[in-house]
């Protein structure tokens, strides 16, 4: 049986993909190169690591308002994440998740980077406010 | 959502594509905040440099520009966030016709909503500043945490997209900071040495952002000794928002609204001249060949205009490094008008209009001109900027500019 957590009912379409995972935050300006598809902020927890196609796993929203055009860009070139699963984000992050159409969740029973692993398997079921782990169960 | 009639007939189509693509934007936006309705807003401002929209961002505000000039109008005053280029000095900056002919497509549409192309960060400095309890959709973070803060108005950050879709609607979601609830005193700080300039008011700006780290936090901040004046809370309020993400502070006393605590009030956390020594010497770099000094982000009031011109007279800008100053175009055409522009010119230093370096294609600018040591009074900016490539040193006014003249990081 996956495990199934819970959360606040999200924004964007159901995905499956791989999570990467780090208790740190986000923001598509501070943090991306994103002609490159990496982490270019040598300071954040994930710096180097490519995030196109992944389902990042953080905390919250950095300050900047550029994320919500950035997504959409991102998505346009097919270097995006491929869900974002955070503890609580700002109206950035909500706003272009939506208008990129990029799945987006938060607000769930307990802290995201602990109850999620870098390679867990998901469903992200943004409608329905859940993500299911589907490769483990414990 | 609770829709009234007129909000329906828009997401049915019936007032155009443009109104209809705005509100289902907005309705997403608003069930994932839980807002109950919407609230009529007095002005939008929208962020849209070219960098950040990329070729998809300028197609899509293109396709909905296309739409009658009926549908596609306005319908609150809406001005803009500066730009990626200023046409008069993108060459001395190393960008490219390509960027300019972004920025013109861009510009084009923009002007077609009927929005205003002031490009400014500091529109509550130069354009119109909001009153007390108006309702805004500003999309820019230093420039809603002003507004909220110091001027007691309640926008949440709008960014491009919500912003304009703020803009078509004459409305937006009502959650966040435009509800009493959430205006409340989350955290609490006690401030026990004075900033001596700007850049430390930035620097005490990022220990709260630091300590915050979330958009729905409320920091209060007490023992400021003096009232600090527009620029200060500017660059105090910028870093804040840029380094925790938050939308409002209150200083007692000092601020537009009374403080109430969300519970009782917590323990307050000190902040002394040794943590602002901290904060600036984490970026130290004394002896690096300076590359690029930057006075932006936020971009310059007249004052500041004045006090660069100042402490440039009669000195020149190392060869080998470069000044750049970035202001709206309001103070721009002040600072030429008096004589600012051409005092700060003859030192070597570049003066840029409708811009703010970061939102100006930084990594292609530090590629094409082989920058990396950055300078800069802005303490918001030493926060952004590393990602595109740069290591960035926050300092003083009159030590950027006389390490700019040495050519190296004093």
């Amino acid at each position: 049986m996956p495990i199934v957590l819970r959360c606040h009912k999200g924004i964007g379409p159901a995905v499956t993909g791989t999570a990467l995972v780090a208790a740190d935050n986000f923001s598509a300006r501070y943090d991306l190169d994103r002609e490159r598809g990496i982490f270019s902020r040598p300071s954040h927890k994930l710096a180097g690591q490519s995030f196109a196609d992944r389902i990042l796993v953080l905390d919250t929203a950095k300050g900047g308002v550029a994320t919500a055009w950035m997504l959409h860009d991102m998505a346009a070139r097919g270097i995006v994440p491929r869900a974002l699963i955070f503890n609580r984000v700002n109206p950035i992050l909500a706003q272009g998740a939506a208008f990129a159409s990029v799945a987006l969740v938060d607000r769930f029973e307990g802290d995201v980077t602990q109850l999620f692993r870098t390679g867990d398997e998901l469903r992200v079921d943004p409608p329905a406010g859940l993500v299911e782990i589907l490769n483990r169960d414990q | 959502m609770r829709l009234t009639d007129e909000e329906s007939a828009m997401l049915a189509g019936e007032l155009g594509e443009p109104r209809r693509w705005a509100i289902a934007h907005q309705i997403a936006v608003g069930e994932f905040f839980d807002a109950a309705d919407f609230v009529a807003v007095s002005q939008a401002h929208i962020m849209a440099d070219t960098e950040s929209l990329g070729e998809a961002g300028i197609q899509f505000l293109e396709d909905l520009a296309a739409a009658p000039e009926a549908e596609r109008r306005v319908r609150v005053p809406t001005i803009t966030d500066p730009r990626g280029i200023d046409f008069a000095v993108y060459r001395r900056l190393g960008q490219t016709t390509e960027m300019v002919a972004l920025e013109t497509r861009a510009i084009t549409a923009l002007r077609a909503f009927g929005v205003l192309m002031t490009d400014t960060c500091i529109n509550y400095q130069t354009i119109l500043a909001p009153i007390r309890g108006e309702h805004l959709a500003y999309g820019d973070t230093g420039v809603v945490i002003y507004s909220n803060s110091v001027l007691g108005a309640r926008s949440n950050f709008e960014g491009g997209p919500s912003a304009l879709a703020a803009a078509l609607t004459g409305r937006t979601p009502r959650y966040g900071y435009h509800l009493d609830a959430c205006r409340h005193a989350t955290r609490r700080f006690r401030l026990t040495a004075t900033p001596r300039d700007l850049s430390e008011w930035g620097a005490v700006g990022g220990i709260v952002g630091e300590a915050c780290g979330s958009y729905w936090e409320v920091p209060v901040i007490e023992g400021v000794a003096e009232v600090p004046g527009s620029d200060a809370l500017k660059h105090f309020g910028t870093a804040l928002a840029s380094f925790g993400s938050a939308a409002l502070f209150h200083m007692p006393g000092i601020t537009a609204e009374e403080v109430v605590f969300t519970g009782s009030a917590p323990p307050a956390l000190s902040i002394g001249r040794d943590e602002i020594e901290a904060f600036v010497a984490r970026h130290a770099a004394p002896g690096d060949k300076l590359d690029v000094v930057v006075f932006a982000a936020p971009q310059l009031s007249l004052f500041e205009m004045e006090a660069v011109a100042r402490a440039l007279d009669g000195r020149r800008v190392h060869p080998d490094t470069t000044v750049i100053v970035a202001t709206s175009p309001e103070i721009k055409h002040a600072a030429d008008r008096m004589g600012l522009t051409s005092r700060i010119e003859g030192s070597g230093a570049v003066v840029a209009q409708g811009i703010c370096f970061y939102q100006s294609y930084a990594r292609e600018m530090a590629e094409a001109n082989g920058w990396t040591r950055l300078m800069t009074n802005s303490a918001k900016l030493v926060n952004i900027i590393g990602g595109y490539g740069y290591r960035p040193s926050l300092a003083g006014l009159e030590h950027c500019v006389a390490s700019a003249v040495a050519g190296r990081v004093l």
